[in-house]
């Protein structure tokens, strides 16, 4: 059983129930690999992606990960949030449609937190600002730990926009409570104040971090999120800071790539290390699928099981 | 009947203008204080009972938000000196409301009718000291003073340009109207809604970084100092602002700070869990600061505590933390809350917290009030060190029942307010 009732983030998130969460998707691999991609663990349940700000992938994730349940879903799109109606009165509607659990995406931190406070149904953030993205981070452990077997005493370097992912704590901290030692590579405009008391080493090149590194995980570095003013330009970012070839040859000769989605080749990284780094961000996407199955499913029945189910 | 002299009988009556802490008689009579002394036995005069009650002159605020005219949704001039008289307070200095702004005398003169038909205690109203507060052109300073303003200053809104800020000190010293600036330089604040700090980044919310107080209040020190004219900080929330405060002070610069009761009790983390409630301007910050600004204002050197009154609606504060409105609704607890959890600790003394909220703000404000002289109106606030309360902002006066205290106990209620000699707050109840 989890014990909680919601999943807003990993930093209140117990060993156990990531350990848990990461076991469940195990045994739903099996599900997508059938013909018949389909399990009736959560037939007549019904779930809400409430979405604030588009996501093609988070979105088509959980969408898939609902059918793949048998759970009906409600997908809303940012176009219908737009109508000036808070937040919480729209979930109050859902729930009161009878909406088991609500995946929400939003522009804003803290928004799922507080919209958890004041309804029953379970909440699932998918992202909030630069708050946590706690799926993601989860998928990429996940991903990690089917690629090298094992999360704890590895070296996980965390490089690109730090300051506005959402994933990049939620990577922190999830990583971190799995065993394995992170450290964060960025310009300083794009690591936040205090970032280094959440128990991460912050360096200010990518040489530094990466050097002897396990694992790579980039965030996507654009203009976008006032970077215009927080950055010089895309180019010098480039020129400093880019995973490219010769940054990636000081990690260890194994080292996975991964990458949160929405690459910016050339930018973050460079385009021959994007090419090598697809393989394992395959892995990533089609592990985003059981993950967000064994989250569904987890808040939804408990820990009944996944083996007895369909 | 109604006698028309009180005697106000064997309370511990803390009147620092008069650098008393003592049990004493205090006599009114005619709505002035007829005098203070030991064993009094005025003819024919109305005895209330103070054994064990603390008499102190009537609360003053400097930085009070009544929202009349134009957000009648938060506050009225009538539910909000009603909530200040709940709070011990006898005198408010009300600002301006964001779209019905003190930069002519109209709303001053609205203001001043409004409080003379529906206020239970005095409102002084506070002018800008710019045009609409946008920070460009001067505001009429000298109709304002002339129509009843009794001090200036453009809210939250800091005069950005130094030019400007250095015209209107000139300006205003002419008229001699005091300066109040709330020392937050937009720049570095843009797109902050908390501290910046660990906090901050992990809640994953924009920061407002403690320089962007402390090089505004820098700034304002060097311009008192260049037009020798005093300027008030409205208010304070840093550590290295009081250090810059003791520099000031030290080279003999008239600049004088306030600093509000959340600031002085709570941090940052406050805000963890996205409390809307913890949301204000300026934000809450570290304990570090904290703890500087309770030994600061132990020391005088934060001479001033208002509360920042600012009430806002339920639906203001539901919103998302980003969106959510800044503010707390501070009147009514300002003064059991200091006295809990900052006097009874013993981390300031009891006088020094009644000068920071009497005699220190009128002050500032240039009013002859708070303090307990002879022949001063008779605004005097009785107090009941020993009953605890909790509080619960449903029982508020104020239209405001934005709190992060909901839930506290605290000693040290007001239950007697008069103003001018009349009974406001009489009993714990008010005296409509």
């Amino acid at each position: 059983m989890l014990t909680t009732r919601n999943l807003l983030g990993i930093r209140e998130l117990d060993v156990k129930d990531i350990e848990l969460i990461l076991d469940t998707a195990e045994r739903f691999r099996e599900v997508s690999s059938r013909r018949v991609k389909k399990t009736p663990a959560l037939r007549g349940r019904i779930v809400a992606n409430l979405f604030y700000t588009p996501s093609i992938r988070t979105r088509i994730s959980f969408e898939r990960a609902c059918k793949a349940l048998s759970a009906d879903l409600i997908n809303i799109s940012s176009a219908q949030t737009s109508l000036g109606e808070t937040l919480t009165d729209i979930a109050r509607t859902l729930q009161a449609m009878g909406v088991d659990i609500l995946v929400v995406r939003h522009r804003l931190a803290g928004a799922p937190v507080q919209l958890a406070r004041s309804i029953s149904a379970r909440v699932i953030n998918a992202g909030d600002g630069a708050h946590e993205h706690p799926t993601q981070a989860l998928v990429d452990a996940f991903t990690i730990r089917r690629i090298k077997g094992r999360l704890e005493g590895l070296k996980v370097a965390l490089l690109g926009d730090i300051r506005h992912s959402p994933t990049a704590k939620s990577n922190l901290y999830c990583l971190k409570k799995l065993g394995a030692r992170v450290v964060v590579g960025a310009p300083s405009p794009l690591v936040p104040e205090g970032l280094e008391e959440l128990g991460c080493k912050v360096y200010h090149t990518t040489e530094e971090a990466v050097d002897g590194a396990d694992v790579v995980i980039l965030t996507r570095v654009s203009l976008d999120y006032g970077n215009d003013k927080l950055l010089p330009s895309l180019r010098e970012f480039s020129r400093f800071f880019s995973l490219n070839t010769e940054r990636l040859a000081l990690a260890k000769p194994d080292v996975t790539v991964l990458h949160g989605g929405r690459i910016n080749r050339g930018v973050e990284i460079s385009a021959e290390v994007a090419e090598r780094a697809w393989q394992s961000m395959m892995k990533e996407v089609s592990a985003g699928i059981v993950v967000r199955m064994a989250v569904l499913y987890l808040l939804t029945v408990g820990g009944k099981g996944a083996d007895n189910e369909g | 009947m109604k006698a028309s002299s009180l005697l106000l009988r064997g309370g511990r009556v803390i009147d620092p203008a008069n650098g008393l802490d003592a049990v004493r008689d205090v006599l009114i009579s005619s709505g002035v204080i007829a005098g203070v002394g030991e064993n009094m036995k005025p003819e024919g005069a109305e005895i209330l009972d103070c054994a064990g009650k603390l008499v102190l002159p009537g609360l003053v605020d400097t930085n009070v938000h009544l929202n009349e005219p134009g957000r009648e949704d938060r506050e009225t001039i009538a539910t909000g000196t009603r909530a200040a008289a709940r709070g011990g307070y006898t005198a408010v200095a009300c600002r301006s409301t964001e779209n019905m702004v003190m930069d002519n005398q109209t709303v001053v003169q609205f203001i001043r009718s409004r409080a003379e038909r529906d206020a239970v205690v005095r409102v002084f109203p506070v002018g800008t000291l710019t045009r609409a507060m946008a920070g460009e052109a001067l505001a009429e300073i000298g109709e304002l003073t002339a129509a009843g303003a009794l001090a200036v200053c453009d809210d939250i809104h800091p005069v950005a340009d130094a030019a400007v800020m250095r015209r209107v000190i000139g300006y205003a010293k002419m008229f001699n109207i005091p300066v109040l600036s709330f020392p937050e330089d937009p720049e570095l604040a843009a797109g902050g809604v908390m501290h910046e700090g660990p906090v901050s980044t992990r809640l994953g919310l924009e920061g407002i970084p403690a320089v962007a107080e402390e090089v505004f209040a820098a700034r304002e020190i060097i311009l008192s100092a260049a037009l020798d004219y005093p300027i008030h900080l409205s208010p304070v929330s840093c550590a290295d602002t009081v250090e810059l405060l003791r520099y000031a002070r030290s080279r003999g610069v008239a600049v004088t700070a306030e600093v509000t009761p959340h600031n002085l009790l709570l941090t940052d983390e406050a805000c963890a869990d996205y409390d809307t409630n913890a949301k204000v301007s300026p934000p809450l910050r570290s304990t570090a600061d904290r703890e500087a600004l309770v030994a600061a204002l132990a020391d005088g050197t934060l001479e001033v505590v208002a509360s920042d009154h600012s009430p806002c609606t339920t639906a203001e504060k539901l919103a998302e933390f980003d969106r959510a409105a800044c503010g707390i609704s501070g009147l009514e607890t300002a003064f059991p809350l200091l006295f809990t959890e900052l006097v009874l600790p013993g981390r300031v003394p009891a006088g020094r917290l009644v000068d920071a909220m009497s005699r220190a703000p009128a002050r500032v404000l240039g009013l002859a009030l708070g303090a307990l002289t002879e022949g001063y109106p008779a605004d005097v606030t009785i107090i009941d060190p020993e009953t605890p309360r909790t509080v619960d902002p449903r029982d508020f006066d104020s239209k405001g029942r934005n709190t992060p205290f909901a839930g506290r106990t605290l000693r040290g209620w007001p239950c007697d307010v008069l103003v001018g000699g009349r009974f406001v707050l009489r009993g714990g109840e008010l005296n409509d």
